[in-house]
């Protein structure tokens, strides 16, 4: 298929359409309204089910119904949205059903704004809702990685019987950029999963629930889903690699942050400074093992985000010490320029970092010093 | 250059009730009349100082900016909640919330419904203009059957997609509920009905007469894709027939209350 | 090679739309490109402005702090942007609508009276294609046939009356701002 040039957040949407998705239920929310209006006219075009609930929570448990049936559903929302789904959320990890998400962050906290943000990181790689429960996240930088994403999501989650979220920033989800999109998948697909509630005909009955009153019985379902989170830790690390190979400073970003980097990066390369970058798309489960291996050989890391450092937390989990990290953050919607973060790789080759170094508050007070 | 505008010829002038600061409004919608009238009923009430207004979250999330009084900001839907809880511990001041139909009719339907069975003394200004305005047009739970938003691009098709909500019908089955009437802001006749109602509404809670609303037929040319004027025409045309203009609900107290 | 280019305007003025022809023709001539609009709600007038980036190979930032091409199509927009130009940068600026000259002496500087342009070919919609065909004589990655051919696909068919007027408008631009370009003296 030819490369066209495709809005983010339309891409998404087309691109679970063609992935063979049976239902989209969600609400209004910007900036990721593209992504419903879309649905709103594909999905009854196409005879399949689309409802603008009324609300995130209804959404969500519409989504709840339908991922018991078996079917390939999804919604979308942005984070005050995303906010409202988290008990619907913890419900369909409890019940071990498969679902996509796809969160367009916003700036936070409360009602915020609309402009791009990472700064919900934690609410959706470590749980939100309720529970013992580990979500698949997957961040794409660019149009073309959202849309390979969504097939891929599906797949994901009716593999592992678990939430995969796609978590991008309104940026992504409103600029265009050229992608090919997938074939469409020939549909109706048949589901027909050992586990679907959809009607007994011919078989015994079945029940979804996430009810266990009895406590040894809930910790053997938390185990089987743990269980299930290791093989997920085992073989879905994704990341990509950008001038590695001959780097003593490394930059890991993710997302919009990672992509901003890439410019710094290769500005910094232009001034002879052996820097690479690291740039995780699994966000959860998340390439501890990949950047503890990078310490061998690098002297420090810059990590940069659009939050106040959450991921920076990960990053410190497979360090541990080792190397000296540097961090920079944008917070609110702020997006960084490259220019910034250019700045930030000579920082930290100048004054390089220690290892006994708080990175978060070294950079809070930076930046008090400098945005008033 | 000779005084034009004296003290004896003014006859139209920023309410008290209204800062200066210039709306955030398209030209041509209703949010301004409505603001405009709960302001001046405030003023002429004397109330000003003592009430609380409590944003909601559509294109009127920044009424405090527009009407001066305390104010609170509300989570999507969720005004009616915030209210009571300022009104039971502050029962002696005038608390309302000013909500779309996108956050009341839609996601707030379950905040609005129990402030009302539970007779809750506050007051709320409903802005109904069938479609969501904020976030760029799409359809809202009073969107007219047939009628073309961003989210029914084909027209609202009742089959899929429901029928609209009569929030003022709906609401006056409720006992808690004092004064439930529906006006509009089309023409000033209507305008100044509208205002009455308004009063009589802030009065019902001033004398703790339980729940009062006042919905209020408004437009969104914006939303709409009609001209300022277009957009009036239509709302009389199309709006009254789907959402009769009266009085739903007037409690016995109410009905005796002298105004 | 990378370039990024600033299109700025009032809501209206069809600067989103000039951006994506931008980006479609830089498409289909094989190389990266993105385009990010400045998003909001802007639906309610006000001013507009999109950034697009062209290059061979993947895309970092799609935004740039100092951009080495800009359009500016209103007064808001040069005073916004007029401080961020590279130097040496190139700055087309929409005469119609802007009452001053660029006060830096290190970029380039293009007047276009787009609006005029416009009205003499027929149509006032057309300055923004009037803009972009001046606009391209300081991005060289693309010809104004790349931007003709770019049109030539995407116009629905309902519009494709109006392919020969956008032509007449991307030509005219190119051959004012050619003829009218005051370069920078540093
Ligand atoms: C939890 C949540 N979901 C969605 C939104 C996005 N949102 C903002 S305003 C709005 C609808 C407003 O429509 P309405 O209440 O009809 O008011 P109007 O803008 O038309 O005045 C929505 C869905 C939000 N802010 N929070």
């Amino acid at each position: 298929m030819a490369r066209e040039l495709l809005k983010g957040n339309e891409a998404i949407a087309e691109a679970a359409i063609r992935a063979g998705l049976d239902a989209y239920y969600g609400y209004p929310i910007t900036p990721q309204n593209e992504i419903l209006e879309w649905m709103s006219k594909r999905m009854p075009e196409l005879g399949r089910a689309f409802v603008q609930a009324e609300a995130e929570l209804g959404a969500i448990n519409m989504v709840y119904g339908a991922a018991c049936t078996g079917a390939r559903v999804m919604t979308s929302s942005s984070s005050p949205g995303i906010s409202l789904m988290q008990e619907g959320l913890s419900y369909i990890a409890g019940t071990e059903v498969p679902m996509v998400l796809v969160n367009v962050m916003r700036g936070g906290p409360g009602l915020g704004n609309i402009a791009p943000s990472q700064g919900d990181y934690n609410q959706i790689c470590k749980g939100g809702g309720h529970g013992d429960y580990h979500p698949i996240v997957l961040a794409p930088a660019n149009i073309q990685e959202a849309v390979d994403m969504m097939p891929l999501a599906f797949d994901l989650a009716e593999k592992y019987l678990n939430i995969c979220c796609v978590l991008l920033d309104g940026s992504i989800g409103q600029m265009m950029e050229p992608a090919e999109l997938p074939e469409m998948q020939p549909y109706p697909r048949p589901f027909n999963q050992p586990w679907a509630v959809n009607g007994a005909i011919g078989r015994e009955r079945r029940i979804l629930t996430s009810i266990y009153l009895d406590p040894p019985e809930e910790e053997i379902t938390n185990l089987r889903l743990l269980k299930r989170w290791e093989q997920i830790q085992k073989n879905e690390i994704r990341y990509k690699e950008y001038y590695l190979e001959d780097a003593e400073y490394v930059v890991i970003g993710f997302g919009t942050a990672g992509r901003i980097a890439l410019s710094a990066v290769r500005a910094a390369r232009a001034k002879g400074i052996k820097v690479g970058l690291f740039r995780p798309i699994s966000l959860s489960p998340y390439p501890y093992k990949r950047i503890e291996e990078l310490c061998a050989k690098t002297q420090a890391f810059l990590v940069t985000e659009m939050n106040a450092g959450q991921m920076l937390e990960d990053v410190r989990l497979a360090v541990r010490g080792r190397v000296p990290i540097r961090f920079y953050g944008r917070l609110g919607g702020v997006m960084p320029l490259p220019d910034e973060i250019l700045d930030e790789i000579e920082q930290m080759v100048k004054h390089p970092p220690k290892a006994e170094d708080d990175p978060a508050a070294i950079w809070l007070h930076r930046m008090l010093e400098t945005v008033k | 250059m000779a005084t034009l505008v004296t003290p004896e010829n003014i006859v139209y002038k920023r309410p008290v009730g209204l800062t200066d600061t210039v709306t955030t409004y398209c030209p041509g919608c209703t949010h301004g009349i409505a603001h405009r009238l709960v302001a001046e009923v405030l003023e002429e009430m004397n109330v000003l100082d003592r009430t609380i207004g409590i944003a909601p979250v559509g294109c009127s999330v920044f009424a405090y900016n527009f009407i001066d009084c305390d104010f609170l900001e509300a989570a999507h839907g969720r005004a009616p909640a915030m209210a009571t809880g300022v009104k039971r511990v502050l029962p002696d001041r005038i608390v309302f919330t000013y909500q779309g139909d996108g956050d009341m009719a839609s996601i707030g339907m379950g905040e609005i419904v129990h402030a009302a069975a539970r007779g809750e003394n506050i007051t709320v200004i409903f802005i109904n203009n069938a479609i969501y305005g904020m976030t760029g047009g799409q359809m809202a739970p009073t969107t007219l059957p047939g009628m073309k938003t961003t989210s029914s691009p084909s027209g609202r098709d009742v089959e899929a997609q429901g029928y609209p909500i009569r929030m003022a019908e709906m609401l006056s089955t409720l006992d808690g509920a004092g004064y439930i009437v529906r006006r509009s802001l089309h023409d000033p006749a209507n305008i100044r009905k509208a205002k009455k109602a308004i009063r009589t509404a802030f009065e019902v809670q001033k004398h703790a007469l339980g729940f009062s609303m006042v919905e209020l037929l408004s437009t969104c040319s914006t939303g709409w894709g009609l001209t300022p004027v277009e957009s009036l025409t239509w709302l009389e045309e199309h709006m009254i027939p789907a959402f009769p203009l009266g009085d739903y609900k007037i409690s016995e107290p109410v009905a005796a209350l002298k105004i | 090679m990378q370039i990024e280019i600033v299109l700025a305007g009032f809501g209206g003025q069809g600067i989103m739309f000039a951006g994506q022809v931008l980006s479609y023709a830089a498409m289909e001539t094989g190389k990266e490109v993105t385009w990010i609009p400045s998003y909001g709600p802007e639906m309610r007038g006000g001013t507009a402005n999109c950034t697009v980036v062209i290059a061979d190979e993947e895309i970092g930032s799609p935004l740039v702090k100092n951009p080495p091409v800009a359009l500016v199509m209103n007064l808001p927009s040069l005073d916004k942007y007029e401080p961020l130009m590279r130097p040496g940068g190139t700055l087309v600026v929409n005469s119609s609508m802007v009452d001053r000259s660029v006060r830096r002496e290190d970029i380039t500087a293009i007047y276009i009276p787009a609006n005029e342009i416009a009205e003499e070919i027929g149509d006032k919609r057309l300055a923004n294609m009037v803009a972009v065909g001046a606009l391209l004589t300081a991005v060289s990655v693309l010809k104004t046939e790349d931007i003709e051919a770019t049109l030539n696909a995407h116009m629905p068919g309902r519009h494709k009356h109006l392919l020969p007027k956008n032509i007449e408008a991307i030509r005219k631009g190119y051959a004012y701002a050619q003829a009218h370009t005051v370069a920078a003296k540093a």
